[in-house]
């Protein structure tokens, strides 16, 4: 049986990688957009790499939960309701992607147009949140990629009023703070306020607080404005092939739509760096 | 069965008869995309022309590169001779004072060391190897039309050009290029105002090698899949020839390491540009403290390593694959081990991702984790040494022509024992401590990489010139170029093993004015002086090449050196298509010389009646 077994699995092995035909039945398009897709996750991976390294080597880091607390139209807190809600968003555009892909190997010209405008859509919203957040960051909090006001106490302590007397607020390690700022005469003038270290060898000291790490900061932005700008090609991407699509174009070439596919890939490429994106900055 | 004869068989029946139909001349009916003059020469979508742009642009930056050398060694081994003749060319470079003395700008002499380094590293031995001899080969040895898109071809090359220009424009800047190290290690890379050539001169090498990234992977996308998509009937992974599997590997190789680079560099732009800290921490320049806090240089050297590294391999990998192919062609005998040949090099392949820090013992690395780098690095030598056994093991009793090519070939061999030999050396970081940063490690690289992928690029020039323009390269000037090139190699990097062992630094300026250093005067003098001869000798090469472009010896016959290779079944200079009409299908592994008594079967010939395929044991 063993022999009969092999000789079978020969054949197969010839019909695929014997030449002459394509092995992983799949076109060179397919296969391009495949390996593109590798080297972008490669950089990527350097980016995230240069994260964990800068993330480790610093005393403290920012908490998500408090870094990212704000929604709109509401002035409370609300951790991590925002982000959650793009992620969704994003994740809710690979599905209608696929529903792309899928009418297109039935070869419905109105169903690919229709989910690939949903799946437009659902890219749009994406940056759309992430250009709020990045407004309530920049703007409100005053976070840029050279300053980060968001910090964590490294030490327990008791904030002091203006005249050096001991207030009711305290602290403990690890409870976050943000430094606030003030537009003043076209700069920002930014609140350091003073502590007393009541915990540690520091114990007695007075202090103010100090930035956090500079690098969040320019972490953030680079990391998510790159992803950003993955996002924002596939949206045009995503929308000359919607308008190719509408045309009759790849109804004509008879290969099934396979343009629709490989953009698909794209599309599930970026969905998936965010899923990483997302883990580091807002769940770590 | 029409194509068996008397003598054999008839190759054109045979194609016809037996080979895979295609129906490309159905509808190709005059090719649109060759044209006319723009089409054919310059936008051209056909790899043999993009192989050839590929292939004089990286002749072209040799030239520079290696003009560049000269002038830092003349600096080296004269440092008080006079260079005011230079001043023509390198203008205000050369200071001179009112008695007439001329002298090379120390910063200049940095920028020149810098730009040898990025020219020969990325412009030459990758685009010009790899991409030439990827682009020429990978269709024509597997028997496919073209590259799977010639469209991302062409640009592959127009990125490079591109690429090109920008670092060509950079050399002329007043302030003059980036002059910090190849490496370009932060801070001198990170703050414009670190040295002269870290303003304009390494914004304008950053975007240079941002474009070649983009040619890069654009070719090695294209390569990868047509590779695996576009191989010829009966042409298994294991009926390629060598070449094949050495640009395959190398293609996987830049795919996989040159985004990481991107990853580093995008972070340099945003320390250079706006100020962030990914690499800067608390550093004083000009006696003035800086607000960056928090970055890490080392952080750089890990990211551009782990392309750096592999990267050796990219140029040294299709050097190999060339040598394999014209090694076993010149010696009329099958390569010796064709799949021990594929194992090591994807050995190779994967171990060079895991060694990239033994560039970074002296950096601060924890020597724990130099443990393990020391450990791969050095396993690098088990795959490297059975390719070098397999190669000498080929030319063992073999009927060897010493032609340009095979001499070239037997050259890169002697060149990647003895580079490969210090290579065991630099590997153990204790070694290293001493070793690093001194004229050991420029003889090592230069000898291993530098030299030894020249060679592969030589033998496979004069070897595929003919498949390439239709004509034989002069043989008596081929002859002189390797005699001259290999002793004079070993002339100028025999002796900087002995300089580095005694201690002496790279990238200094003058060693005259160093106690320690002053003894070595003769030397460094010997150094230069071979160096010259070397150039004026690549000077043959480049003459004999554009000369047998035109006048060479025509070449009559389709297979002029009795290869088995599917290449040398198309017409002498073949067209769009490469061929005419059916592609040829592969009956058998490309090694059959000195078989049943026949000096060689190609490829395209069918087995006998109980004819075993040679790639099968």
């Amino acid at each position: 049986m063993a022999s009969v077994d092999t000789h079978v699995g020969h054949d197969v092995q010839q019909e695929n990688w014997g030449g002459g035909a394509e092995p992983f039945k799949a076109s060179y398009g397919k296969l391009m957009m495949w390996y593109f897709l590798v080297s972008d996750a490669f950089t990527f991976a350097g980016f995230l790499i240069a994260y964990g390294t800068l993330r480790f080597s610093s005393m403290s880091w920012p908490l998500p939960d408090f870094v990212f607390a704000k929604i709109p139209f509401y002035s409370g807190e609300a951790p991590l309701i925002f982000v959650t809600f793009m992620t969704f968003v994003l994740i809710i555009s690979s599905v209608t992607m696929v529903r792309a892909v899928q009418e297109g190997h039935h070869g419905n010209k109105k169903g690919v147009v229709f989910w690939m405008l949903l799946t437009i859509l659902g890219g749009l919203t994406f940056l759309g949140c992430q250009a709020w957040e990045w407004t309530t960051l920049i703007k409100g909090e005053n976070v840029s990629v050279t300053r980060n006001p968001f910090g964590r106490h490294t030490e327990d302590g008791v904030y002091l009023d203006a005249s050096g007397n001991e207030t009711a607020e305290t602290f403990k390690v690890g409870d976050s703070y943000l430094i606030h700022g003030h537009e003043h005469n076209g700069q920002v003038e930014f609140d350091f306020k003073k502590y007393k270290v009541t915990s540690g060898p520091d114990a007695g000291k007075v202090a103010q607080l100090e930035f956090g790490p500079k690098a969040f900061g320019a972490l953030f932005f680079f990391i998510t404005g790159f992803h950003g700008f993955h996002v924002f090609s596939g949206v045009v991407f995503l929308f000359v092939i919607m308008l190719n699509a509408a045309s009759g174009l790849y109804h004509r070439r008879g290969n099934h739509y396979e343009m629709i596919e490989k953009i698909g890939l794209y599309w599930h490429f970026v969905d998936l760096v965010w899923v990483f994106v997302f883990l580091v900055f807002y769940l770590l | 069965m029409a194509y068996v004869t008397e003598t054999g068989y008839n190759e054109e029946v045979l194609i016809k008869e037996n080979g895979l139909n295609d129906h490309f001349h159905d509808h190709h009916h005059g090719d649109k995309f060759q044209s006319n003059f723009i089409t054919t020469y310059i936008f051209s979508q056909d790899h043999k022309m993009i192989a050839r742009q590929f292939l004089i642009t990286g002749m072209f930056w040799a030239i520079i590169g290696a003009a560049m050398s000269i002038v830092f060694r003349l600096q080296l081994g004269f440092p008080e001779e006079n260079m005011a003749w230079l001043r023509p060319i390198l203008g205000k470079w050369i200071t001179v004072d009112e008695a007439g003395m001329g002298r090379l700008a120390p910063e200049f002499y940095y920028a020149l060391v810098t730009m040898h380094g990025t020219i020969i590293v990325f412009f030459v031995l990758t685009a010009g190897l790899s991409g030439t001899f990827s682009n020429l080969l990978i269709p024509l040895q597997l028997g496919a039309r073209d590259m799977a898109s010639g469209f991302l071809n062409m640009l592959s090359y127009w990125f490079f050009f591109l690429s090109s220009a920008v670092m060509l424009y950079s050399l002329f800047l007043s302030t003059g290029p980036f002059s910090g190290g190849w490496t370009a290690y932060p801070p001198l890379s990170a703050l414009p105002q670190a040295s002269t050539g870290s303003g304009t001169g390494m914004t304008l090498w950053l975007l240079s090698l941002t474009f070649f990234v983009v040619s890069v992977l654009l070719g090695g996308i294209n390569y990868v899949t047509t590779v695996l998509n576009l191989r010829t009937k009966g042409m298994t992974l294991w009926r390629m020839p060598l070449t094949i599997w050495a640009f395959f590997l190398t293609a996987i190789i830049g795919i996989l390491s040159f985004p990481v680079l991107v990853s580093g560099f995008f972070l340099l732009m945003f320390d250079r540009g706006l100020g962030t800290s990914f690499y800067l921490s608390e550093i004083f320049i000009g006696g003035k403290a800086l607000e960056n806090v928090g970055g890490s240089p080392i952080l750089y050297q890990h990211l551009f390593w782990f392309l750096g590294h592999p990267e050796v391999y990219i140029i040294i990998l299709p050097a190999m694959g060339l040598v394999s192919e014209v090694l076993s062609v010149h010696a009329r005998k099958p390569i010796f081990g064709y799949k021990a040949m594929v194992m090591s090099m994807l050995a190779i392949g994967f171990l060079s991702f895991i060694v990239w820090a033994h560039h970074m013992f002296m950096s601060g690395v924890n020597p724990f984790i130099s443990n393990f780098f020391v450990l791969f690095t050095l396993i690098i030598a088990v795959p490297s040494a059975v390719k070098v056994f397999n190669w000498i093991a080929t030319l063992f009793g073999g009927n060897i022509r010493f032609n340009s090519p095979m001499l070239f070939a037997i050259g890169f061999v002697s060149l990647f024992i003895s580079g490969g030999l210090t290579g065991i050396f630099l590997g153990n970081s204790a070694i290293d401590i001493p070793m690093h940063d001194t004229y050991f490690v420029v003889a090592h690289f230069h000898i291993v990489m530098g030299i030894a992928a020249f060679f592969g690029m030589f033998a496979g020039v004069y070897h595929w010139f003919p498949k390439m323009f239709g004509r034989f390269m002069n043989e008596m000037m081929g002859k002189i170029h390797f005699w001259g090139t290999i002793a004079g190699a070993y002339a100028i990097f025999w002796p900087m093993h002995y300089l580095g062992m005694a201690g002496v630094p790279r990238r200094y300026y003058r060693f005259d004015t160093f106690e320690a250093f002053k003894h070595f005067e003769d030397t460094n003098k010997f150094i230069t002086v071979a160096a010259i001869i070397v150039f004026a000798l690549q000077i043959v090469f480049v003459i004999n090449f554009f000369y047998s472009i035109f006048n060479g010896k025509k070449v009559t016959d389709a297979n002029p050196w009795g290869a088995t290779t599917l290449e040398w079944t198309t017409p002498i200079e073949p067209g769009h298509g490469n061929w005419e009409g059916n592609l040829p299908a592969v009956e058998r592994w490309p090694y059959d010389y000195g078989k049943n008594g026949r000096e060689f079967i190609p490829q395209w010939e069918p087995l006998a009646a109980g004819e075993q395929d040679g790639g099968n044991h």
